[in-house]
C-alpha cells in the first residue's frame, strides 16, 4: 500500500504539456540481447512432440543412416523462445510502425490487417495442394479470378500466378521466351537480351542463368534509356527487351512504343518488368504499349507485405503466342468448375513447388477485389501526387538534386542525387541513411551500381498521409542541416538504435566471416573441435 | 496538359488517405499542379487507356469483402476436416503457436530490405536460423531461404557445375516429377540432366547403374534426395558419395530437414551441398504455397563463392559487445554486379526463415529427435498394418520410410477410384502415381487411431 496523496493544486498552466517537438523523439528498442545459442540450459524444452502408442514399436535405422551426436540446438523453454524473438521483432521496424517512403523501388504500402485474416484460416493455411480439385473450388477460384483481374490490369491474354516472387518472375519470362525460340529453331541464333541499368538487377541476371548475353542500355542526357543505344544493339541476335517503365528514376520513357517496334522488327520479343507499375494502374497497360510478356510483383503493388524479404508472388502474365510456354499446371474454368491443366506439352514446366504463393495470392485478390477499377486507379493517382508533393519537398532541401529529365514531371518515385551535399560536406548517402533510423524511419540509398552519385530514391506509396510526407521531409531537412552544421552528428549515426554502426570488415574475409554461430566460435573465438 | 476530366472523381478509400478531395487539391496547390493529370505528361495519349478498367465492383466495406471471402472459403475444405494422407513435398505437420505468434507480428511481416540499425532483429533472427540449421546439417554455411527446395535443387546443382566446370548432372534417387522439371529447366543452358533409375524392386539406388554412368565422365555432381520421392532413406547414399568423389564430381543430397533429429546429415556421409525445403519446420501447408529453400556447405572459399543467395555474418559494431550483422561476400550477388553475379538474387522467403528458427529453438534436440522417431515409427506401423490388407501390397519393403510411402492396389480398382472412394469417407490420401499405385504420408498429427481407421477403410474399398 502506497501512502495517501495529500490533495495537491495546479493550474491549467502547469498542467498544460508542451506542443510536441517538431521532429519525433524516436528510441529503437534495445534490449542488448543474447544470441539463441546463450541462452536456455540442458533439457529444457519449448515444445513436446505427440507420443506414439507403445504398440506400434519403433523403426529399424540403418547404423550408416542414424545421427551419431544430436544437433546442437539451443534447449529453451517456451517463454524464452517467445521473449527472444518479440523482443527482436521490437528491434525491427515494419513498414507498419514507420513511414516508409526510403525504400524506393519496392513499393511499400499498407498490406490490409483483413487479408492475413483470410490467409491464416485454415480453409486456406490447412489446404494442402493435391487435394481432389473438388475440395479446393474455392481457392481455386480465387487463383482463376486472380488470373482474370490481371489479365484485364495488363491487358495480356494469359497468366501465371506460380512464380515465387518478382525476380522469379523475371526468370520465368526470360525461361518462356527461350522456350518460344527453341520452338522456332531460333535460340541458336537469338542469344542477347537487352535490358537497361536503371531495372533491377534481376533482369540482367535472370537473363544470363537462363544462358542469354546480357546488353545492358545506359541512359541518355536526360535521363531515358538511349534510342541510338537501342538501335545499336538490336539485330537478329535479339532474343528480348526486358525492360522497366518507369524505370527506377520514376522517369517515364515516353517512346516506349517505339523501343518496342524496333525490338519487334528485329524479331525479338518485349517484356515488362512492371515492379515499378504502381503509378499507371488503369492509367496505361503493358498490351497497350506493344509488350509480348510481363510480370507484376504482388508484394508490391498489390499490397501483399513484404515479410523481411518474402515469401513474395509473381504474376506473368503473356500475350496469345506465348500462352503455350505458361509454367503448368493452368487453372481452366469451364464455367462452373475450376480444375488444374497439366497436360501443357509446350510449358516450360514447373517454376516452382505446387501452384504458387497462395496466401499472397489470396491476399492480392482480396486487395484489387476491396479497390476495383476505381480503386486501383486511386491508388496510382494518389502514389503519383504523393511523389510529386513530395519531390516539391525535397526539391527544397539543400544538397539535393534531382538528375535527368529536368523540369519533367515524374511517375511514383523519384532517384534523387546528394552529391553536392556529399561534395560540401564529406557525408555519403549512407549516412544519411542511418542518421534516418534516429528518426525511426527506414532509408535505403538505391541499388548498385550508383550510376546517379549518392543516391536515394523516394517512393511514398498511395499509403501514407500528407501528415506523413511532411515529416519524411522535415527529417531529411534536419538531416542535411545537421550535415552542414554538425557533419560529426550524422557521421556517427545512429545514436537510438537498438546497435551502433556495424564494421563489416570481418565479412569479405573467408578467415573472418561467420555465417553461423559454429563457424563464430571456431574461427572468432578459437574454439576447437567441431 | 491534360484536362482534370480524365481523373476519375476521387475516391477517399481507408487504404488512400490522400484521396480525400480537400487533401488532394492543397497538395496539387502546394505543388503548382492543376490536376494529377500534370504528373501523367510523359505517358503519350496513344498508349492511354481510355475507360475505366473492366474489374469487378469493388468490395467497398471490409464487411462486405469479408463475407465474400467467407463464400469462397467455404467452398474449400481443409486437412483439419477430413483425415489427410497427403504429402509428396508439403506435408502437414503441427505448427507451434508461437511460431505462429512470431511471423505474424507486424514488425516481421510488414518490414522489408532494413539495415541493421532498424531491422536489427530481422538480421538477428535469420542469422540465428542459419546457425540452427547449420546445427542440424552438421555445416557452417547456410543461406538466407531461397523460394522453396526446388529452386535450392537447382542452385546447389549449378554452383557445383560452376566449381567443377562440368557439364554432366546424374540423378540417382527417385525423384519427384516436378523437382525434375524445375532442375532441367534450370541447368539446361550449361548442363544435362541424366537420371540414372533407381532399382524397380528396392526403390533404391542402382550403383551399377550409377558407375556406369559416371565412367562416361564429366560429370559435375550426383544428386540424391532422402527421404527419396518414394520417401525412402537410402543405405546407400554414403556409397554414392565415394562413386561421386571418386569420379571427381560433387555430392549433392536433397534432405528432408526434419529427419535429421534421428538421420544423420548429409554432410556425414559426404555430401558436398545440402538443400532442401523448410516447409516441414513449421511453415503451414497453405495449398503448396509455404516453401522455402535452404542450402549448405562446409565454410569453404570455393563453395561460399558460388552461393547466389544472401548470406548473413556476425561482426562487431563500434560499441563493444553489440552483435553487428551484414552480408557476407555480398560481390558474389547479382545485387553487387547484375548478371556479372551468381544467378540471381531478390525477394525469397527470408520469413519462412524466421518461423523455421523459431521452430527448431522450440523443438530443441531433444523435439527434434522425438519427431523423427515418431514418424518413423508411424510410418513403419502403417506400412506394416497396410501390407496385411488384403488387394494391397506395399512395394520396397525392406527399405527405411519417412512419412512419404506407396502402396500398390492388386485388386481390379484403379488408384484414382480408391482414392475417390476414400475421399467420399472423408479421407484424403492415395495420390495416383501409377495405375494402381498411389501415394500416402503420415505425420506426427496423426494417431495409431487415424492409421488403424485408414486401413479399415482401405479394407472395404480394395476389392
Amino acid at each position: 500500500m502506497t501512502a495517501p496523496h495529500a490533495p495537491v493544486s495546479v493550474s491549467p498552466e502547469e498542467a498544460r504539456i508542451a506542443d510536441k517537438p517538431r521532429l519525433r523523439r524516436f528510441q529503437q528498442a534495445s534490449w542488448d540481447e543474447k544470441l539463441i545459442f546463450e541462452l536456455g540450459s540442458p533439457g529444457e524444452r519449448g515444445v513436446l512432440v505427440p507420443a506414439t502408442d507403445p504398440s506400434i514399436g519403433k523403426a529399424e535405422i540403418p547404423a550408416a543412416l542414424r545421427r551419431a551426436e544430436p544437433p546442437a540446438l539451443p534447449e529453451m523453454s517456451q517463454q524464452q523462445v517467445l521473449r527472444h524473438y518479440l523482443r527482436l521483432s521490437q528491434e525491427n521496424l515494419g513498414a507498419d510502425l514507420n513511414i516508409d517512403v526510403g525504400q524506393g523501388t519496392c513499393t511499400m504500402k499498407y498490406s490490409p490487417k483483413i487479408n492475413d485474416q483470410f490467409v491464416r484460416d485454415p480453409r486456406i493455411a490447412a489446404l494442402h495442394p493435391l487435394q481432389d480439385e473438388d475440395t479446393v473450388q474455392g481457392v481455386l477460384g480465387i487463383i482463376h479470378s486472380l488470373e482474370q483481374l490481371l489479365k484485364e490490369i495488363s491487358g495480356m491474354d494469359r497468366v501465371s500466378l506460380q512464380p515465387g516472387a518478382g525476380s522469379a518472375a523475371i526468370y520465368t519470362n526470360v525461361a518462356m521466351i527461350r522456350a518460344y525460340f527453341a520452338a522456332r529453331g531460333e535460340l541458336e541464333q537469338r542469344d542477347e537480351v537487352i535490358t537497361t541499368i536503371f531495372s533491377h538487377p534481376s533482369n540482367a541476371a535472370c537473363a544470363k542463368t537462363a544462358g542469354f548475353k546480357v546488353i545492358t542500355l545506359h541512359p541518355d542526357a536526360d535521363g531515358y534509356p538511349d534510342i541510338e543505344a537501342l538501335k545499336a544493339a538490336v539485330g537478329p541476335r535479339t532474343a528480348a527487351l526486358l525492360i522497366t517503365n518507369p524505370e527506377d528514376t520514376g522517369i517515364y520513357n515516353p517512346r516506349i512504343e517505339e523501343f518496342v517496334r524496333i525490338v519487334h522488327e528485329a524479331g525479338g520479343l518485349c517484356s515488362y518488368d512492371q515492379a515499378n507499375a504502381n503509378g499507371i494502374l488503369g492509367i496505361t497497360r503493358a498490351r497497350d504499349a506493344g509488350f509480348d510478356l510481363c510480370h507484376f510483383n504482388l508484394h508490391k503493388t498489390f499490397s501483399t507485405p513484404h515479410a523481411c524479404g518474402g515469401p513474395a508472388a509473381g504474376a506473368c502474365a503473356v500475350s496469345e503466342d506465348l500462352a503455350p510456354y505458361l509454367p503448368r499446371p493452368t487453372v481452366e474454368f469451364d464455367g462452373s468448375t475450376y480444375r488444374l491443366d497439366d497436360d501443357r506439352p509446350e510449358s516450360v514446366g514447373k517454376m516452382r513447388p505446387f501452384y504458387g504463393v497462395v496466401p499472397n495470392l489470396v491476399r492480392a485478390y482480396a486487395w484489387i477485389m476491396s479497390l476495383g477499377a476505381q480503386g486501383l486507379r486511386a491508388a496510382a493517382e494518389t502514389a503519383v501526387l504523393n511523389n510529386n508533393y513530395l519531390l516539391h519537398k525535397v526539391r527544397q532541401i539543400p544538397g539535393v538534386s534531382i538528375p535527368y529529365a529536368a523540369g519533367r514531371p515524374r511517375v511514383e518515385q523519384v532517384r534523387y542525387s546528394w552529391e553536392k551535399l556529399h561534395e560540401d560536406t564529406g557525408l555519403h548517402s549512407e549516412d544519411i541513411g542511418l542518421r534516418a533510423a534516429d528518426f525511426g524511419t527506414h532509408y535505403w540509398t538505391s541499388h548498385h551500381p550508383y550510376v546517379v552519385p549518392e543516391p536515394m530514391t523516394l517512393e511514398p506509396t498511395e499509403s501514407y498521409t500528407r501528415a506523413d510526407l511532411d515529416e519524411y521531409a522535415a527529417i531529411l531537412a534536419e538531416i542535411a542541416r545537421e550535415a552542414y552544421e554538425d557533419p560529426e552528428t550524422v557521421h556517427t549515426a545512429p545514436h537510438r538504435s537498438t546497435i551502433h554502426r556495424v564494421r563489416p570488415e570481418a565479412l569479405d574475409s573467408p578467415a573472418t566471416w561467420a555465417v553461423s554461430w559454429r563457424a563464430y566460435r571456431r574461427k572468432v573465438l578459437g574454439e576447437a573441435g567441431r | 496538359m491534360t484536362s482534370s476530366q480524365d481523373s476519375v472523381h476521387p475516391y477517399a478509400h481507408p487504404y488512400i488517405p490522400n484521396a480525400v478531395p480537400a487533401v488532394r487539391q492543397a497538395m496539387l496547390e502546394e505543388i503548382g499542379a492543376a490536376s494529377v493529370e500534370d504528373f501523367y505528361a510523359d505517358i503519350p495519349d496513344g498508349i492511354r487507356l481510355h475507360r475505366p478498367l473492366d474489374l469487378p465492383a469493388p468490395l467497398r466495406s471490409e464487411a462486405e469483402l469479408a463475407r465474400h471471402m467467407e463464400e469462397l472459403l467455404n467452398r474449400n475444405t481443409s486437412t483439419r476436416q477430413a483425415l489427410s494422407f497427403l504429402g509428396s513435398g508439403c506435408y502437414q505437420h503441427h505448427v507451434p503457436a508461437v511460431v505462429d505468434e512470431v511471423v505474424n507480428r507486424s514488425e516481421f511481416l510488414t518490414a522489408y530490405a532494413g539495415e541493421p540499425y532498424e531491422d536489427h532483429g530481422r538480421f538477428q533472427a535469420l542469422w540465428e536460423y542459419q546457425s540452427m540449421m547449420a546445427e542440424l546439417l552438421d555445416v557452417e554455411i547456410v543461406n538466407v531461404p531461397v523460394y522453396d527446395g526446388f529452386q535450392a535443387a537447382g542452385t546447389a546443382l549449378r554452383m557445383a557445375g560452376r566449381i567443377t566446370g562440368r557439364r554432366r548432372m546424374l540423378v540417382a534417387t527417385a525423384i519427384d516429377a516436378d523437382k525434375l522439371s524445375r532442375i532441367r529447366d534450370y541447368v539446361r543452358p550449361d548442363h544435362d540432366v541424366t537420371v540414372v533409375p533407381v532399382d524397380p524392386y528396392t526403390g533404391c539406388v542402382d550403383l551399377d547403374a550409377v558407375r556406369e554412368a559416371l565412367a562416361a565422365g564429366d560429370t559435375a555432381a550426383v544428386y540424391a534426395d532422402t527421404p527419396s520421392a518414394l520417401g525412402i532413406v537410402d543405405e546407400a547414399l554414403p556409397h554414392l558419395a565415394e562413386l561421386a568423389h571418386d569420379a571427381g564430381a560433387l555430392f549433392v543430397v536433397g534432405c528432408n530437414p526434419l529427419t535429421l533429429g534421428v538421420l544423420a546429415p548429409p554432410s556425414a556421409y559426404g555430401a558436398d551441398i545440402a538443400c532442401g525445403d523448410i516447409q516441414p519446420l513449421g511453415l503451414h501447408q497453405s495449398f503448396g504455397g509455404g516453401n522455402a529453400g535452404f542450402i549448405a556447405t562446409r565454410d569453404e572459399e570455393t563453395l561460399v563463392a558460388e552461393y547466389p543467395s544472401r548470406l548473413f555474418g556476425l561482426v562487431p559494431t563500434t560499441v563493444e559487445g553489440e552483435y553487428g550483422f551484414g552480408d557476407v561476400a555480398y560481390e558474389r550477388t547479382s545485387f553487387a554486379l547484375r548478371e556479372e553475379g551468381k544467378e540471381w538474387v531478390g525477394t525469397a522467403a527470408a520469413l519462412h526463415g524466421i518461423g523455421a528458427g523459431v521452430y527448431l529453438a522450440l523443438m530443441g534436440p531433444q523435439g527434434m529427435r522425438e519427431i523423427g522417431d515418431t514418424i518413423l515409427a508411424l510410418t513403419a506401423y502403417a506400412r506394416r498394418r497396410l501390407a496385411e490388407v488384403p488387394g494391397i501390397e506395399v512395394p520396397y519393403a525392406d527399405a527405411l520410410h519417412f512419412a512419404d510411402f506407396t502402396i500398390r492396389y492388386t485388386g481390379g480398382k484403379t488408384a484414382a477410384e480408391i482414392r475417390a472412394d476414400l475421399k467420399d469417407r472423408g479421407i484424403f490420401g492415395g495420390v495416383p502415381t501409377g495405375g494402381h499405385e498411389a501415394a500416402y504420408c503420415v505425420t506426427e498429427v496423426h494417431t495409431k487411431a487415424d492409421i488403424d481407421r485408414l486401413v479399415a477403410t482401405l479394407e472395404e474399398i480394395v476389392k
